[in-house]
């Protein structure tokens, strides 16, 4: 066989984490290969590694069977390499033209834009891909401005396209264009790496398929027809190791969250979720499972205030909290473990002390009239860092500094300590080691057995698995089960957008 | 084929390269640590530019701080000048701690001593109103008008998202070309382009007021000004690092989504922190017409608005180090009028600034010299 590209033993270390773990990837001429996993399994990386952006510790890349060692994108474009990212980068206010001709050797001084126009328009006519030359690009949609960046790499010659999660900015049809224009490039010879963490897209648009879980390869190179969603869930979801924990059964109590036919669109204002109904009592876990990017953010968003609803209802213990404000659900005991620890959860720059209080600054005894009481505020964070066991050196350190676990762990002290009547965890584990991954869910179990109301959303089915008392399957927007046996292969069906009936009588 | 090209060029690469990493502790000592070492490079290189015009930097050097610093009366003289970097310093501070741009301070310091001027050429307060009265109320229209000049770029910004660099920035022009328009034209006094002067009560009482009983402080122009700059410099440190309205707006600065989910409204307090910004700059302008040049006109500011926006900065946008850095530009105001080129000051003034905002990248992140492996 012929590979055109072949990464041997890459391994990647940033700061703290091992993006890429002695990582092997083929790639060969003419064909679209899928690159499957979680947020965070390491796909972008291996990717900007061929494509010059990231120079890994170890390994090495090989084109067309010779070693390869790329300081630039630069030096990849010139191996017939290029990438494009999920975020575009193209000038908003310069025409396609333009921006396909940007940082090139010609046009040297006059630029001739009709000249170019022209053989952007033919460029664009072989592969199929429908450009105006003279539009701005702020003028195009996403869709339209992702043929520009596919347009820029075919005029550098580019053999080898990699697309980093390339549907997760299109409305559907805009995905079928797409597709149509990747099988128009394979035609004419191109190869594609396909990144993504959509199971049916990957299915039905893939040659070949190599799965990354935790920076690590878990199957390479298999056939979309010799597998089946179920399979390639499972080695992208994995099975981790988890601790012996006691999970009793549960004592569901009153109703405290009830959503009623709830929609809601997503920042590019397409509808996220289509008319979701959930109830969770006091007392129980309920587990949202579902792939990514099928509305289980925009779920947590809504509950807790933080993004407005198109249409429905959503009550807690009874009283409406729809499209009121972030502050509503907070003074109504929602807690919320964000999906974001970083960028949502915590200020940075802030102490250890000032995110804790985050919550409950306004309330004495932290507030004395308009003032902060320091002293106060210091006895809470010290009480909480040493019940939490945060390590840090001291509860003045900001916290960008702390680790990925002692950070979810400033954020569930804050969050578990205001004693909350209902509490949203969104990815409460992800990326966290073992070790943390127990501790978390420990917390989570002693919060139900407190008696609040929880709703877990996490992409380990595993997790959700272990701890939910009961189990929604999210699709699409949709809850497209609720109450599911927890059988792993029915539920990876059903997370795909399958009815979960055929898979579940085999494994019975 | 190709893949020989790029190896030989690699060949031809520096052996050392530069690695830059976040850093995960920051002992105490660091911050002070840096920014020391930052401003002494920074003289080293002025020095060096001195040097190479030809004067004898260690004169100069010692020059300026005599000229600033030397004596009482040039010492009361620097203060005269730090006062209303205080105010515009610390205006920029507030703003600048929640991350608004505002780079208006200087039309908000001329539309408060507009406003303060209103109040004696309108006849807001009589002449024979007491000192008291007639301060207070030039200083509450004082911090009115400046007040207003941070609302228009607020509201603008919370409710249609205008960048607030650039309306803060208009409306500096907008505010000069007002109080323009009253001193040449309705209070010009005999076709000058400045107001009558204000009656004795309209003056912040002087230290060389006190010179019948403390005959050290004859001649000395330091004003009530400086007192209330301090006092108001503490009060917006009070604000913003131990009040419930401080907090929110440091976390909004750190992290306005974070802000959002701990359920603060961003808008409003976008409006509010402006409002605080340009009324703080807004008295400003209300000390110097009374402390120092007792009627309205056109040079009322050296830009001192604009170098608040440097000493904020320098600052660290904590209030109580606007006082200290303002002292010292001051001193570099003053002295700017005794050396010879005048541009030596100011040019030590950006080598300072510029050294101290590099250095921060040395409190973020680990930068080590390592030797390039294969």
């Amino acid at each position: 066989m012929d590979n055109l590209v072949e990464m041997k033993g890459i391994t990647k270390r940033f700061p703290g984490v091992i993006a890429n773990e002695d990582v092997d990837f083929e790639l060969r001429r003419g064909e679209i290969h899928a690159l499957l996993g979680e947020n965070g399994a390491g796909k972008s990386t291996l990717m900007t590694v061929l494509a010059g952006l990231y120079r890994p510790e170890a390994g090495t890349v090989f084109v067309r069977g010779n070693p390869a060692s790329f300081n630039s994108p630069r030096d990849a474009i010139d191996l017939g390499i290029g990438m494009i990212h999920q975020h575009f980068t193209l000038i908003q206010s310069q025409t396609v033209t333009e921006n396909i001709l940007l940082g090139l050797d010609e046009p040297r001084f006059l630029m001739r834009l009709s000249h170019y126009d022209k053989q952007m328009e033919h460029i664009g006519d072989q592969f199929g891909l429908q450009v105006t030359p003279d539009a701005k690009i702020w003028q195009l949609s996403v869709g339209e401005q992702q043929r520009v960046e596919i347009l820029k790499m075919l005029y550098r010659g580019v053999e080898v396209l990699i697309m980093d999660e390339p549907t997760s900015v299109l409305a559907p049809q805009e995905i079928d264009e797409l597709f149509k224009t990747l099988r128009s490039m394979i035609a004419e010879g191109k190869s594609i790496v396909f990144i993504s963490h959509k199971l049916h897209e990957v299915m039905s648009i893939a040659d070949r398929i190599t799965i990354l879980r935790q920076g690590k390869v878990t199957a390479a190179g298999i056939e979309p027809a010799a597998t089946s969603k179920a399979e390639l869930a499972n080695l992208m979801v994995g099975r981790k190791v988890f601790f012996d924990l006691e999970v009793g059964a549960s004592e569901p109590g009153e109703v405290v969250l009830e959503l009623q036919g709830v929609s809601a669109e997503n920042d590019r204002r397409l509808p996220a979720l289509r008319g979701v109904d959930l109830k969770v009592r006091s007392g129980e876990i309920v587990g949202v499972a579902g792939v990514a990017g099928n509305g289980q953010s925009e779920l947590g968003e809504i509950i807790t205030g933080l993004r407005k609803c198109t249409s429905g209802h959503i009550l807690i213990n009874g009283n409406e909290i729809t499209n009121r404000s972030a502050r509503t659900s907070i003074d109504f005991g929602v807690a919320h473990i964000p999906e974001d620890r970083t960028h949502v959860g915590t200020a940075p720059n802030l102490s250890i002390t000032d995110n804790l209080i985050m919550k409950k600054y306004r309330d004495p005894p932290l507030a004395k009239r308009a003032s902060l009481d320091r002293d106060a505020a210091q006895d809470m964070a010290q009480g909480l860092k040493d019940e939490y066991t945060i390590l840090a050196p001291s509860i003045e350190t900001p916290t960008r500094m702390l680790s990925g676990g002692n950070l979810q762990r400033v954020i569930l002290a804050r969050e578990i300590s205001s004693e909350p009547t209902l509490l949203i965890a969104m990815q409460p584990t992800r990326g966290l080691d073992v070790g943390a991954i127990e501790g978390v869910q420990r917390l989570l179990l002693e919060q139900r057995e407190a008696g609040s109301a929880i709703l877990l959303v996490s992409e380990e089915l595993e997790e959700i698995l272990i701890l939910a008392d009961r189990i929604v399957v999210i699709y699409e927007g949709e809850i497209v089960a609720d109450g599911v046996e927890p059988d792993p292969a029915k539920i990876g069906l059903l997370m795909t957008g399958g009815s979960g009936e055929p898979d579940a009588e085999r494994v019975a | 084929m190709t893949s020989t090209t790029s190896s030989t060029r690699r060949s031809f690469s520096f052996p050392l390269e530069l690695q830059i990493e976040p850093r995960t502790d920051s002992p105490r000592w660091l911050a002070p640590l840096v920014s020391f070492v930052a401003v002494l490079l920074a003289l080293v290189m002025g020095a060096v530019v001195l040097a190479l015009v030809g004067g004898n930097p260690f004169r100069a050097y010692a020059h300026i701080a005599g000229a600033a610093f030397g004596s009482l009366g040039v010492f009361s003289d620097t203060l005269v000048k730090a006062t209303p970097l205080i105010f515009t310093g610390t205006a920029c501070a507030v703003a600048f701690k929640m991350k608004l741009w505002n780079i208006g301070a200087e039309g908000q310091f001329f539309m408060g001593a507009l406003g303060a001027s209103i109040v004696i050429l309108a006849g807001v307060v009589s002449e024979d109103a007491s000192k008291v009265v007639t301060l207070a109320v030039m200083a509450i229209a004082g911090a009115l008008f400046g007040a207003a000049w941070g609302f228009i770029p607020g509201i603008l910004k919370a409710r249609l998202g205008v960048n607030e660099i650039i309306t803060t920035l208009m409306l500096n022009y907008i505010a000069f070309a007002l109080v323009n328009y009253f001193i040449f034209g309705v209070w010009s006094e005999g076709g000058f382009q400045m107001t009558r002067t204000f009656q004795r009560a309209a003056w912040f009482p002087r230290l060389s007021d006190l010179a019948d009983q403390f005959p050290i402080m004859r001649g000395l122009t330091t004003h009530a000004g400086f007192i209330f700059a301090v006092v108001v410099a503490i009060i917006a440190w009070y604000i913003l690092f131990r009040s419930l309205w401080g907090y929110e707006i440091r976390l909004i600065g750190d992290n306005p989504r974070a802000a959002k989910y701990a359920g603060i409204k961003i808008t409003r307090n976008t409006v509010l922190v402006l409002m605080l910004s340009g009324r703080i700059a807004g008295l400003g302008g209300m000390s110097e017409i009374s402390g120092v040049i007792h009627r309205l006109q056109g040079s009322i500011s050296p830009g001192y608005g604009f170098t608040g926006i440097i000493i904020a900065w320098l600052a660290k946008l904590n209030p109580l180090l606007v006082i200290p850095v303002s002292i010292l530009f001051g001193g570099l105001i003053l002295a700017g009028r005794e050396i010879q080129p005048a541009g030596v000051p100011r040019l030590i003034q950006g080598i300072i600034l510029f050294m101290l905002i590099a250095s921060e990248v040395f409190l973020r992140y680990r930068v080590r010299l390592v030797r390039r492996t294969a």
